[in-house]
């Protein structure tokens, strides 16, 4: 089948912030009338490669070519002037104005300077028209909800030009995650917009999390990791599997040969029950039972909904349904101390951000949830503060061995020791580890590990997550999958659950 | 009036269109057409109690816009700056210091009143515009760069003369004096003045592409920067708009009182915003009328008409009722988008 030739091409794109280098050397093409999909772990780059192309980020190399003439854009502007429109998962539009004038605004219709309302109401009538949409262009935007707002948006990016013939009429479409806060018939309904233009030439840009989304509307997709190129694909020729695969960036084989789980002794009773818990744009309500002296991993791929599954059992967002019980006893999780009083503890992704203070020393941030946990009236005799501070360093192996150093200035793997050694001085039933070995060295790393494994042996649950699924499968008992901010299936671990086991899971969105 | 949001024709879709009491609730036009009715029966309890007392008179009427021309020139300005989502407190010390300058350069610099009226609206502008270019450029909140607006005109105002100065200019007091006869009464100078202003408001806001980007940036800045709208310069504009009205209504101000006092029109900014307020301009910005602001000054007007009739009531009624009605619109307002936002 022979090429059409594609209307934008991006070639060798380079984008380079302080310190990281964000896309190097990125090539990319669209071809009019097809929908392709941009896809990539979180931080592979597609936002960063969108906002060059749409001017928001200047480039640092690279050349960018529409309908076969070389452009450069330095505004938003520019962009939508060249025929480049894009749509962001917030919706950018005036509530307060009519759907007609949110089109057009900007670009009304005048004559000497006097808007023309009734030409400028036909002419988006005619436009929605045109796009097979029911909407009312005279009601305000505000009566109508998010997804038809998103659809006017739509509308409004694709009209851009139409009024008194300015511009050049849109030719490249620009979704970003349009679908996030769509539901079903909703995301039906973009999807049929979407086919609409394809069919009248507009080429789209689709970027999404969703992979049943990818799989149902678009024609080919590019793959980014760590900023580079990873390959373009036509749909059809590449399944879930190879998708993910091409994503997270292991070949199957690899997976399996670092996979060898050692299971631990047996699980004692129920600590923290979970029924039906569910945050809108969060997680999808879940069930999900924790043992006491049980690993429980959680896999999935970035923003799956790992990490909102585990603030949801600390209460650091609320649930909006379902019900947690800790020990028998139902908590309201309307706050963090709900959980931290009953017991459960929360290392955090972000280190730096959530959780420890740089600038107090390692002696001040190990004690500092055991103190909260006491309250402020009742200090830690100073004595037993310097015993347990000394027994959690020598334990962790923390370097150096100084309880006045100021944190900021450990290594990552240290912080990571010093925020464990924080929550472990609490004791609690549930430790909620999230990513706790993201950015350290690989003996750092072992440790904790380690670690995990000989508290769990002490009676302590772990829900533990971690990007890497060889590390998930080493230490579980039990593996939770996520997919779509969605527990889709809970493995035991066990000989025969392997990566690939656990991939095909991600992929086809089931238990098997 | 209005030819912008509302719908006349059935919308289409039945699941999307909220229902009809929805509607009314969420109609843009409604705390406009509130006020309209207030001041209607306003007038008609006036008509029934001192009819008498010559109430009725066709030139009684007319005095409210005699009597209140610079507010609503003043209020016209506010309009568009709330309608943008911002707020300017420097209204009354920008009117106060246009008496000042106006006074001194025809009194004591000797300056025909033809030449010190475009100096006095200059002035006002370039004020407006440099509040304006402080808050878009530093991002800095309205209420406090007007707020310093505020105290550095009414501190200019000393600067000019501690005392007040009196106008006995020959063409000034012809101006202040002139009547156009309207059917059974006449208008001053100052009240056509501001209804003009208030016809081309009307026009800008609804007509240009200007008036419509006020709104946008009222509705949501942000938004109105990613569809491509220069936001900055409405911003800039609008507050110049609002120091060139301030200006103005200062100079109808000399007219109606024909002296400069460095303490003319203190607080006068607050009466404008409440006028805008209760005309049913939102506060947030973005939603509202500039003939809502016309009824909202008609309303404070007719308040201080009434208490005058009624001659046994201390003239603080004014302000206690005043006070009552801003309350009351608030309310509507804040059940008004309560309900939009669900």
């Amino acid at each position: 089948m022979a090429e059409p030739q594609p209307v934008l091409e991006m070639t060798g794109i380079v984008k380079e912030f302080p310190g990281v280098r964000a896309l190097s050397g990125v090539d990319f093409r669209l071809f009019p009338g097809e929908i392709h999909a941009l896809l990539g772990e979180n931080g592979a780059g597609k936002s960063t490669l969108i906002k060059v192309l749409t001017g928001v980020h200047s480039l640092d190399g690279g050349t960018i070519t529409l309908s076969g003439t070389s452009v450069r854009f330095d505004s938003p502007s520019q962009t939508q002037q060249a025929g480049i429109s894009t749509v962001y998962q917030e919706v950018n539009l005036c509530p307060n104005l009519s759907v007609a004038e949110n089109i057009f605004i900007g670009r009304e219709p005048t004559r000497f300077g006097r808007i023309q309302w009734k030409r400028l109401r036909r002419e988006a009538a005619e436009l929605v028209d045109r796009l097979g949409l029911d909407i009312d262009v005279t009601a305000p935007l505000s009566s109508y909800p998010l997804a038809v707002q998103q659809l006017v948006a739509i509308v409004r990016s694709v009209g851009t030009g139409d009024a008194d013939g300015q511009g050049a009429g849109t030719k490249v479409l620009i979704l970003d995650e349009p679908t996030s806060s769509l539901d079903r018939d909703e995301v039906l309904e973009l999807f049929a917009l979407m086919r609409r233009l394809k069919d009248q030439g507009v080429a789209i840009l689709f970027v999404s999390h969703f992979l049943d989304q990818i799989y149902e509307i678009c024609d080919r997709m590019t793959v980014l990791r760590n900023g580079t190129l990873v390959g373009e694909h036509m749909v059809s020729e590449l399944d879930q599997v190879g998708l993910i695969q091409l994503m997270i960036g292991k070949a199957l084989d690899q997976l399996e040969e670092l996979h060898d789980h050692q299971l631990r002794s047996d699980v004692g009773e129920s600590l923290l029950q979970a029924d039906g818990v569910g945050r809108v744009g969060g997680v999808a309500p879940f069930d999900l039972e924790i043992k006491k002296g049980e690993v429980i991993g959680l896999a999935g791929l970035l923003g799956s909904g790992r990490t909102e599954l585990a603030r949801l059992l600390f209460g650091a967002d609320q649930p909006d349904s379902g019900t947690v019980t800790i020990g028998g006893k139902q908590v309201s999780m309307s706050a963090p101390n709900d959980a931290i009083s009953e017991g459960v503890a929360f290392c955090s992704e972000n280190r730096k951000t959530e959780g420890l203070v740089p600038d107090l020393t390692v002696r001040e941030n190990i004690i500092l949830a055991l103190q909260a946990s006491r309250g402020w009236t009742r200090p830690i005799p100073v004595a037993q503060r310097d015993e347990l501070v000394a027994k959690y360093i020598k334990a962790l192996d923390i370097r150096p061995a100084n309880p006045e150093a100021r944190v900021g200035q450990l290594s990552g793997g240290n912080q990571q020791k010093v925020l464990l050694a924080r929550w472990l001085i609490t004791q609690p039933k549930l430790l909620i580890l999230d990513e706790p070995t993201r950015g350290i060295d690989i003996g750092a790393k072992a440790e904790i590990q380690k670690l995990v494994v000989s508290l769990s042996e002490d009676g302590m649950a772990v829900l533990y997550i971690a990007a890497e699924l060889e590390e998930v499968l080493r230490l579980s008992h039990t593996i939770g999958v996520l997919r779509d901010r969605k527990l889709v299936a809970q493995l035991a671990n066990g000989p025969e659950i392997t990566p690939t086991r656990i991939l095909e899971t991600i992929a086809s969105g089931e238990h098997q | 009036m209005s030819t912008t949001t509302t719908t006349k024709r059935p919308p289409a879709a039945e699941s999307r269109t909220p229902s009809k009491a929805a509607q009314l609730l969420g109609d843009r036009r409604l705390p406009v057409l509130v006020t309209a009715g207030l001041f209607l029966a306003m007038y008609v309890v006036g008509l029934s109690r001192y009819q008498n007392y010559g109430f009725g008179e066709a030139q009684v009427f007319m005095n409210l816009f005699i009597d209140n021309g610079y507010l609503l020139v003043a209020a016209v300005g506010v309009t568009f700056v709330i309608l943008s989502g911002g707020i300017d407190l420097s209204v009354g010390s920008v009117i106060g210091f246009t008496t000042m300058f106006t006074a001194w350069l025809v009194e004591r610099q000797g300056l025909p009143i033809l030449v010190v009226i475009p100096m006095a609206l200059a002035v006002g502008a370039f004020g407006g515009f440099l509040m304006g270019y402080v808050i878009h450029n530093f991002e800095i909140q309205p209420f406090i760069v007007t707020l310093a607006g505020l105290f550095l005109f009414r501190g200019l105002c000393l600067v000019i003369s501690k005392e007040s100065i009196s106008i006995g200019d020959s063409s000034v007091s012809s101006m202040a004096g002139a009547q156009v006869s309207l059917g059974a009464g006449f208008l001053s100078i100052g009240a056509i003045v501001a209804l003009v202003v208030l016809a081309v408001a009307f026009y800008v806001l609804h007509y240009t592409r200007f008036g419509r980007r006020v709104y946008a940036v009222g509705g949501n800045e942000q938004s109105a920067m990613l569809m491509g709208l220069p936001q900055g310069g409405t911003k800039i504009a609008v507050y110049t708009i609002s120091g060139f009205c301030s200006a103005l209504a200062g100079l109808l101000f000399t007219l109606y009182i024909q002296s400069g006092d460095p303490l003319h029109a203190t607080g006068m900014e607050l009466d404008a915003i409440a006028a805008v307020v209760i005309g049913g301009t939102l506060l947030t910005g973005g939603s509202g009328y500039v003939i809502g602001t016309l009824f909202g000054v008609l309303v404070l007007g007719l308040i201080k008409s009434l208490i005058q009739f009624e001659g046994t009531l201390s003239s603080w009624w004014t302000k206690i009722a005043t006070g009552v009605l801003l309350c009351a619109f608030i309310l509507i307002q804040r059940a008004m988008t309560a309900r939009r936002k669900t």
